[in-house]
């Protein structure tokens, strides 16, 4: 039977695959990204700087990157904690609080924003014990830290997860046998067997936290220069039809965004290479 | 000899100290698995429970009449809708963009399976306002839409391409590593006897991917009906036309409808926990079949 010679493979399909894959990504995906590239090529240097350096944008940026980083720290330690405990012990209902930790995938955003903020507003189940104490959460730079936890909780766990659960036991034994103590095994051999996987959870959960809107949104009381997240400064220029403005900021967003992606794909290889012991 | 020997080795207790290094001391193991839960029980389960409880504060009634109301109705409706377009057609192009990359050669792959990862990087917002840069009244397309009475923007078709961007990756990043750890061969056992492409497809490549088919579905729906950012962006809040069910329920909250709000809510979070087990099954299934 005559077929085409194709010098990558006897399985037809090739041209119409690759041919309708990058038509559909060119139109949803890279099409409308250039938009944001475009217009803002558009814009001079000056009035560039102007949009995006602004004292209430660079007061944005602070608390987006800086709540993001400080969630992803603190989901760092308890990420690792979790998935520590989920693949080394046992205990009753352990499949469900596995499964648990993906709720935060699976959950929409505007409904673990109203549930976060009944939670920590004065009135609400944690807000009337912690508001007397002098700790006020919701509405605060507090709030949005600890909606940028709840979000980025699972990236940690299921990074680190699959890693521990194929570290060698021999590992472990050799380094007994040599006269080490636990603590010396766990912080000189297993922890930086754990730090690609971990660095790499810290990353993606990061980044998740750095452009994210619905669960912040509610609790963060939104005041310009205290509690606006970036997201939303976006969404308010816009609505005041600064389009311009409202690009150009999302044109910094996405340049951290690519810059995070790049060094995510970067660890992820360099956690692979490490992985095979 | 033998038998001192055998003795000896069944008596060694758990106290020696090449066996300590090996495992965590039962203190240890009780602290890291009360901080482990008391972390999740307070920042996973709590939110949770405080969805139902608010939902039924007002009680049963109240909750059935909220969810039943007209624009609650309305928002359910394209909320099913969007899902109902935008699911289908990342699924075509999964499996396409799967089948090009996991049985072919040619260069330029992981550049391409990057691009495809990059909705996965854009805030949601972000998503939603490069719509509008292109469709919206002031965009590329914009006088050319309103000449031709054309709305996209702040009108459904707008809604369902913002949730096809956000939601564009995950059925192609489920497949593509499935499909390449499977290989070409029963493929090309197929067209060695004959199979032509479509029969190929169907019989041989479809079976062996439908779980994980079947995950990325179940990602990109649960995803696809939660999405709040990018639709916030593009639609135009018009009550009982271009409300998804997280825009509705946002428009109860800011008017402190807080039970009805909730109430809405908690079908989204019926949702999530649907989803939750549907994978963990498909998951089992996986395992079990590999």
């Amino acid at each position: 039977m005559a077929r085409a010679r194709n010098s990558r493979s006897i399985l037809p399909g090739f041209g119409l695959s690759l041919g309708f894959t990058l038509a559909y990504l060119g139109l949803i995906v890279l099409v409308p990204l250039s938009a944001a590239f475009i217009k803002t090529a558009g814009m001079s240097w000056h009035d560039f700087v102007g949009a995006v350096a602004s004292p209430r944008v660079i007061a944005a940026y602070k608390l987006s990157f800086g709540a993001s980083l400080a969630a992803g720290f603190v989901n760092m330690v308890f990420g690792l904690i979790v998935a520590w405990v989920l693949v080394r012990y046992t205990f009753p209902g352990k499949r469900i609080i596995d499964a648990l930790v993906d709720l935060p995938f699976a959950l929409p955003t505007a409904v673990a924003g109203i549930a976060l903020t009944s939670l920590y507003s004065p009135n609400g189940w944690v807000g009337h014990w912690l508001v007397p104490l002098g700790f006020r959460v919701a509405f605060t730079w507090t709030g949005v830290f600890v909606a940028l936890t709840f979000i980025g909780l699972p990236f940690v766990v299921r990074t680190v997860q699959p890693v521990l659960q194929e570290l060698e036991p021999e590992i472990e034994e050799a380094s007994s046998t040599l006269g080490a103590s636990r603590i010396q095994t766990v912080t000189r051999i297993l922890l930086p067997e754990l730090m690609p996987s971990l660095m790499t959870g810290f990353a993606l959960a990061f980044a998740r936290a750095l452009g994210e809107y619905g669960s912040v949104v509610f609790i963060s009381g939104n005041m310009p220069m205290k509690t606006e997240i970036v997201p939303l400064l976006i969404i308010t220029k816009l609505e005041q039809y600064d389009y311009r403005g409202a690009t150009a900021i999302a044109v910094v967003m996405l340049v951290s965004s690519f810059v995070l992606l790049l060094l995510i794909n970067l660890l992820q290889k360099w956690s692979r290479r490490y992985h095979t012991i | 000899m033998a038998p001192a020997i055998a003795t000896t080795l069944s008596t060694r207790t758990v106290r020696s100290p090449a066996h300590r290094a090996t495992r965590d001391p039962a203190w240890a193991r009780w602290a890291l698995t009360a901080i482990a839960l008391a972390f999740l029980a307070f920042f996973l389960v709590l939110p949770l429970l405080v969805v139902f409880a608010q939902a039924f504060s007002k009680g049963g009634a109240y909750f059935l009449a909220a969810v039943r109301e007209p624009d609650a109705l309305a928002s359910i409706r394209l909320t099913l809708l969007t899902v109902a377009i935008a699911v289908p057609a990342n699924v075509i192009f999964g499996v396409a963009a799967a089948w090009a990359i996991a049985k072919f050669r040619f260069s330029g792959k992981s550049l391409l399976t990057t691009l495809i990862d990059l909705p996965f990087a854009v805030s949601p917002v972000i998503s939603g306002l490069i719509y509008v840069l292109v469709f919206g009244a002031q965009g590329w397309f914009g006088p050319w839409l309103i000449e031709h009475n054309i709305r996209i923007i702040f009108a459904v078709p707008g809604i369902i391409l913002a949730t096809t961007f956000v939601t564009f990756p995950f059925v192609a990043r489920e497949l593509i590593p499935l499909m390449q750890s499977q290989g070409t061969d029963e493929e090309y056992s197929a067209v060695t006897l004959g199979a032509s492409g479509w029969q190929t497809f169907w019989r041989v490549t479809l079976p062996n991917i439908r779980w994980g088919l079947l995950y990325g579905v179940i990602l990109c729906n649960a995803r696809a009906m939660g999405e709040f950012g990018a639709v916030s962006v593009v639609s135009g809040h018009i009550r009982g036309e271009t409300n998804t069910m997280p825009l509705h329920v946002e428009i109860l909250y800011n008017e402190y409808n807080i039970a009805g709000a909730f109430a809405v809510a908690s079908l989204l979070a019926l949702l999530a926990l649907a989803t939750l087990v549907l994978k963990s099954l498909v998951e089992w299934r996986q395992t079990g079949s590999a």
